[in-house]
């Protein structure tokens, strides 16, 4: 059975490319502009993963990931926060916000597999 | 799994080319508006997507010019750089560069356009204030070593659960880092079920592992949920001192708060010597209490006994971790050797492979310390002495690489390290000429093996015919013994002509406290390593019989013939049972050979508190040491390989003087006498 996901940014290219990663890896991820447009496609249903960027235009990722957090149905997702090398305060900001994770930018699909599977479970 | 990253290369330019007129035009906006925070975000936002995307395919050009540019950028966006038309200039110059850098990328003609310049110029803004250097990847690796046992704590906060974590995941990848000697969880803090919040974690765990790579591979699993548990990591027993030691140097300057030093500590021995001697006074003085308690009757008995019952698991407990601080793997002195085989072997021109096994049995501090010394020395000779030139093994038969074995293991209560090597064993006739000519033996003397062995331990005794600057020179083999000796220790050789040569030492695995099997002859109490016991049995009629014309007997168990020991006569103890069958005998191990041992009875089985009789009296033969029993008498802890040697001795010269009618007896070898 696939696992469902949810990756969020603004870049068209992460987008693609978390996505493809995710796919390879039996997940079926849905996708999202923003952190709005991100909220929105939470519609309760069980979701095994979110991935999100931080800086991102109308929401960013920190609000995201607290509007998620304060939702019942995603309470324990795991949420995993794409950050970058001059943002480290932000992986504290992210954690407080109710982050599970962080993937710092730039990535290959190999780490980003490697911290997967260090937030969710194998079936 | 690997992802061809090709596929996203279209995306990536076509989305840069759209951040790239986002940038240009926010740029030119800027300077009719000033410095908007929204208008400098979103510039920000556009560099450091094209600065992600191109790290991630390798687009290092991209990424070089994209990087600096974001950090002008960010200052901006922080009011750490004003907004001055030298510098929009500067931004639109780079962007129109960075364009040309995106369009040649894409035509795969990256290095066609030149950066460095606007590199450059672009630093030179950044230069007013200096950029911080990552000191993130320069976090020095804490050497753990692959024989050291790694203890994790892992004690999660009760909300560890709300930021998506996931127990089980961690553990296991805990269990997968390297060989799993306990793992313990801890539900002390686990409320009654109407207390109870089940979203909150109120379980920890403990881990013990061996093999782990380094702290840092610990941490490293745990690295997102740092904020969320307390975490513990000791590393006991370092395999090499000098990691330990070399780290703190290295990495002073920096990291001022680096958990990996504050987790584990170093104490000098001392400290560790007078705990490990206070709990052995401990384990007195519960036997003692245990003693006492065992002659009560009346109230409350049941009771004493079961609390008693806790206080000795406690205190074998307590005991095995004290211990087991001072113990350190064999490794440690091990891993040195393979080199030494190696530049050896190159220097003599042979071949030779060093076989390492057991690297883990783990040995006192001390022990390991003066070992290095004399297995330095038998691995060499091994090396130089023992292996043949490879012509000279191929005309033997045998492959042209000579194998030295170095193995370590438990046997009987104590350590054993082995070298042995598949050489061309001792030679009986050129020793024993040695030592004919250096006036050591007699020129028609018959010499067993034993003593032929015996001869190479004798100080400034060597057999090469060329002294080599490896060995050969007549010093070692006398220091080999005498260091060995020194760790209450044995060495053992055995050689076959052709086949090659062993030495096997014999140590102590602690010199502190023993499991024993306390027995009785006569009024005497001795003690056995327990290790070394292979059953006591009260002997079935007829077991024992009378060889060599009564001078010599022998138990007969289950069809096994072992020699039988009476420790009575043997350490002339009076009043003692003499009917063997009246008596029990206990079949003790000792280098492979058992024999057995006549005793009046078996008091029971004990953890003794080894006191040492050589700095309290002196050195006793058969002797490793004495005791104080829980009724406060004195009990001496035979050591059993050396008894063996000693019983065989004696009958030899009980033989010996039979034979020749000779009046002296010899040996005044094992003192009864209880300890001052």
């Amino acid at each position: 059975m696939s696992k469902s996901a949810l990756v969020v940014d603004d870049s068209a290219t992460m987008r693609e490319m978390v996505s493809y990663t995710l796919k390879q890896a039996g997940f079926e991820p849905l996708v999202g502009k923003n952190g709005q447009d991100g909220l929105e496609q939470l519609s309760g249903a069980p979701m095994d993963l979110i991935i999100t960027d931080l800086n991102m235009p109308v929401m960013d990722g920190l609000a995201f990931i607290k509007a998620v957090r304060a939702r019942d149905e995603y309470k324990f997702t795991p949420i995993l926060m794409l950050t970058t090398e001059s943002q480290a305060d932000m992986k504290a900001q992210g954690k407080a916000a109710g982050a599970t994770g962080w993937l710092v930018k730039p990535f290959n699909p190999e780490m980003l597999l490697q911290v997967i599977a260090k937030v969710v479970p194998k079936t | 799994m690997k992802v061809d990253l090709k596929r996203f290369h279209e995306t990536f330019f076509e989305e840069a080319f759209e951040h790239l007129a986002t940038m240009e035009a926010g740029l030119l906006e800027l300077e009719t508006r000033g410095d908007d925070a929204e208008l400098l975000n979103t510039i920000f936002r556009a560099a450091h997507s094209i600065k992600g995307g191109s790290g991630s395919f390798g687009f290092t050009e991209i990424a070089r010019l994209t990087h600096v540019l974001e950090n002008v950028l960010d200052r901006l966006r922080g009011g750490r750089l004003a907004t001055e038309p030298a510098l929009t200039a500067l931004l639109l110059k780079a962007t129109d560069l960075l364009r040309d850098l995106v369009e040649a990328t894409r035509s795969e003609q990256a290095g066609t356009v030149p950066i460095d310049e606007t590199v450059a110029a672009l630093e030179a803004t950044l230069s007013v204030e200096p950029a911080a250097a990552g000191p993130a990847s320069a976090r020095a690796p804490a050497g753990a070593g692959p024989g050291a046992v790694c203890e994790i704590s892992f004690r999660p906060h009760a909300g560890f659960f709300r930021q998506g974590q996931d127990v089980f995941l961690l553990l296991q990848e805990v269990a997968e880092l390297g060989e799993v000697l306990e793992a313990k969880c801890d539900r002390s803090r686990l409320p009654a079920l109407e207390a109870l919040d089940p979203e909150a974690c109120y379980l920890s765990w403990t881990y013990r592992l061996r093999g782990v790579t380094s702290e840092a591979a610990v941490r490293d699993i745990f690295m997102f949920v740092e904020d969320a548990c307390d975490l513990m990591i000791t590393t006991v027993a370092e395999t090499t001192a000098s990691s330990s030691a070399a780290a703190p140097a290295s990495a002073g300057a920096l990291a001022p708060k680096r958990q990996a030093d504050a987790s584990s500590i170093r104490v000098p021995t001392e400290k560790v010597d007078a705990l490990i001697n206070l709990v052995g006074e401990l384990v007195i003085a519960q036997a003692m209490v245990s003693q006492v308690a065992s002659g009560m009757t009346g109230e409350g008995l049941i009771q004493i006994q079961e609390a008693l019952g806790m206080v000795v698991r406690s205190t074998r407990d307590l005991q095995e971790r004290v211990m087991s601080i001072r113990m350190l793997p064999v490794g440690s002195v091990f891993n040195r050797f393979p080199r030494t085989v190696h530049d050896l072997a190159l220097s003599l021109g042979k071949h030779v492979r060093l076989e390492i096994s057991g690297a883990d049995t783990e040995l006192d501090k001390s022990v390991i310390e003066r070992l290095g010394d004399p297995l330095t020395h038998l691995i060499r000779n091994s090396v130089d002495h023992g292996i043949e030139s490879p012509e000279e093994r191929v005309r033997c038969g045998k492959p042209e690489e000579g194998v030295v074995h170095l193995r370590a293991f438990h046997e009987g209560g104590s350590v054993v390290i082995e070298i042995a090597d598949d050489g061309k064993g001792l030679d009986r006739e050129r020793i024993r000429q040695k030592a004919v000519a250096q006036g050591l033996v007699r020129a028609d003397a018959v010499l067993a093996d034993e003593d032929i062995h015996a001869l190479l331990f004798r100080p400034g005794f060597s057999t090469a015919t060329v002294v080599t600057d490896v060995s050969g020179r007549g010093v070692g083999m006398d220091v080999v013994k005498r260091n060995v000796d020194a760790l209450n220790g044995a060495i053992i050789v055995s050689s076959v002509a052709g086949q090659g040569s062993r030495f096997r030492i014999r140590l102590p695995l602690t010199l502190a406290i023993l499991d024993g099997l306390s027995i009785q002859v006569g009024r005497e109490i001795f003690i056995f390593p327990l290790l070394a016991i292979a059953q006591s049995v009260r002997p079935a009629p007829g077991a024992i019989k009378t060889v060599l014309g009564g001078r010599g007997e022998i138990f007969v168990l289950r069809g096994e013939q072992v020699p039988l020991l009476r420790l009575d006569r043997l350490l002339g103890i009076a009043g003692a049972v003499t009917d063997p069958y009246q008596g029990i005998v206990v079949v003790l191990e000792s280098d492979s050979c058992r024999f057995g041992v006549l005793v009046d009875d078996v008091l029971g089985q004990s953890q003794v508190v080894i006191k040492s009789l050589e700095q309290n009296y002196r050195k006793v033969d058969a002797v490793m040491g004495a005791t104080i029993m829980g009724d406060g008498r004195v009990a001496l802890i035979m050591d059993v390989v050396e008894l063996h040697r000693i019983a065989v001795r004696r009958q030899d010269e009980t033989e010996a003087a039979a034979a020749e009618a000779d009046a002296e007896t010899g040996a005044e070898a094992v003192v009864t006498a209880s300890v001052p």
